[in-house]
């Protein structure tokens, strides 16, 4: 099954030092290194920091643009992986081993698959 | 269910069905289709059996009945195609109806994947009672005392989540089985907490939920008899459950162990429970469950309230705080301790438990060190901690008894 990996973490008020970023740095170089040599790794990538986002929605055929990420929430969506895995243990154990897991959180989502009558594949 | 051979159709699905909803979800691979079809067969089995007769091997009987169903199903839903490699495999397995074939026992399996921590906590609960212990949507909603359509929607939301998100059907590996195993463990406690000091419900509801906590929690430790904590927890249910005659008054009072009239306690359960502990501590993993068993099982010997070996249980209080650092834990060690050594040893841990604040809010902390300062003739203090302890309390009977005892210290003249 694929399960996408969703990284939350609350913005940190003041940056990293130096040798604090290096060091998460190589712990995500790892990681990835770890999933890519399990053959699990099917894609993912870190998104820059939440004011850059903008939020689309539509209503009444409106689109309404917004500043900012949908939810009022303290923690926010700081980059993803796509895994492919066997079952839930085994996408669960990979999050845990994610390093923002250790003061963020993680949300594991299996992947829709999109039932035959919907494909748009012959 | 109406006639006498009606109930003993169902009782004998109610123990039988757990193993064939395992066996089919094994096959199937679908817990969902599993149990759907394992409630077909129940209703084959009420038209045919009163005219068939009982099968010979009820549980292969239904397991195949099932099976059949649940092809029907696949193929009316057109997934047959998909499932087909699934469906030869197994009819080369398949017995005939009647006959011996041992069905591997999957069942160890399918608690695991109930009891899944992913999964909602009711939906663990709700799930665990609907496939393991094969009780009918209708009777846990009636024990929780919510709607039918409330804990059908719950089920349907667990097996909806165990579908999609991959939940694995399986004994988790050795890294993961501590842990999953404690959440088994938890659920099954919940279930039968629910049946034993519930709030709500009637009580003969009620009963059941613990009746069917023990049976599964019987059911586990045949699966897992080398797991010490499963025997412990069923120890713990069974000498609790053995003072259900005398823990509340016939106008519904709880009765405080003390006061119980101890003739009233079912020694066959009492010595049930002493089986199972004596076979679990044998080990040197002992855990929670066990150390409560054997607290429970120290206050279950005592033939008078007076002869409780209060130092036995306040050494056993202190073993579980090492294994469950929690307050409570403490409270209750701090108790036992003013029991076997006088009240101002209790106090002792006690206060330090007021120092560390977490309990601040809990009357019963209050309640026990009132009650310990009383004891020790410390009464302006005894006072003072009854009023704490009365503002916190929101239970009607408990604090009219707290404004008793307020009134004696605050009155008695010596």
């Amino acid at each position: 099954m694929q399960y996408a990996l969703l990284i939350y973490s609350e913005p940190t008020a003041e940056p990293l030092s130096d040798e604090a970023t290096a060091a998460y740095m190589k712990a995500y170089q790892q990681f990835t290194e770890e999933v890519i040599a399990a053959g699990v790794m099917q894609g993912g990538e870190a998104l820059e920091e939440v004011s850059t986002a903008t939020t689309v929605r539509v209503r009444d055929d409106d689109v309404i643009t917004s500043d900012g990420p949908f939810a009022e929430t303290k923690e926010v969506l700081g980059g993803f992986y796509l895994l492919d895995c066997a079952d839930l243990d085994e996408v669960l154990g990979w999050a845990a081993k994610i390093p923002t897991a250790k003061h963020g959180s993680v949300e594991v989502r299996p992947v829709w698959s999109v039932p035959e009558e919907y494909s748009t594949e012959s | 269910m109406s006639t006498p051979l009606e109930r003993e159709i169902a009782a004998v699905f109610r123990e039988e069905s757990g193993r064939a909803t395992a066996a089919l979800t094994r096959i199937f691979g679908d817990l969902d289709l599993a149990e759907e079809a394992v409630q077909e067969a129940f209703i084959v089995a009420l038209r045919r059996w009163p005219v068939d007769g009982m099968p010979r091997v009820p549980g292969a009987w239904i397991t195949t009945t099932a099976r059949r169903k649940a092809i029907d199903r696949l193929r009316r839903e057109q997934t047959f195609a998909r499932k087909a490699h699934l469906l030869a495999l197994d009819s080369v397995s398949a017995p005939d109806e009647e006959g011996d074939i041992d069905i591997p026992d999957d069942r160890l399996a399918l608690l695991f994947t109930c009891c899944h921590p992913a999964l909602p906590a009711e939906g663990q609960i709700a799930l665990t009672l609907r496939a393991v212990g094969g009780l009918t949507t209708r009777e846990i909603a009636r024990a929780f005392v919510v709607p039918e359509a409330t804990m059908a929607q719950r089920l349907t939301r667990a097996k909806a989540k165990i579908r999609r998100a991959g939940v694995p059907f399986r004994v988790p590996p050795p890294e993961l089985l501590e842990s999953r195993l404690q959440q088994v463990l938890r659920v099954l406690y919940l279930i039968f907490n629910e049946g034993y000091t519930g709030s709500v419900g009637t009580e003969l509801l009620r009963d059941d939920l613990s009746r069917e906590a023990i049976r599964l929690a019987e059911v586990l430790v045949a699966l897992l008899p080398d797991e010490p904590e499963a025997r412990g927890l069923l120890a713990l249910m069974l000498l609790h459950d053995s003072r259900r005659g005398a823990r509340v008054t016939t106008t519904g009072d709880l009765v405080p162990l003390d006061d119980q009239d101890r003739s009233l306690w079912d020694h066959d359960e009492i010595e049930r429970g002493r089986a199972e502990i004596d076979r679990a501590i044998t080990g040197d993993r002992v855990g929670q469950y066990q150390l409560q068993a054997a607290i429970a099982l120290v206050h279950a010997s005592a033939i008078m309230a007076a002869d409780t070996d209060w130092v036995h249980i306040a050494w056993l209080y202190g073993r579980l705080s090492e294994v469950q650092p929690t307050p409570v834990v403490e409270l209750n060690r701090a108790v036992a301790l003013a029991m076997a050594e006088g009240p101002e040893r209790g106090l002792l841990v006690i206060d330090r438990l007021c120092d560390d604040g977490r309990l601040d809010r809990y009357h019963l902390l209050h309640s026990a060190r009132a009650d310990l300062l009383r004891r020790a003739g410390r009464r302006v203090e005894s006072a003072e901690e009854y009023r704490i302890a009365i503002g916190l309390t929101e239970n009607e009977r408990e604090r009219a008894f707290l404004l008793r005892r307020l009134v004696e210290v605050t009155t008695s003249g010596s």
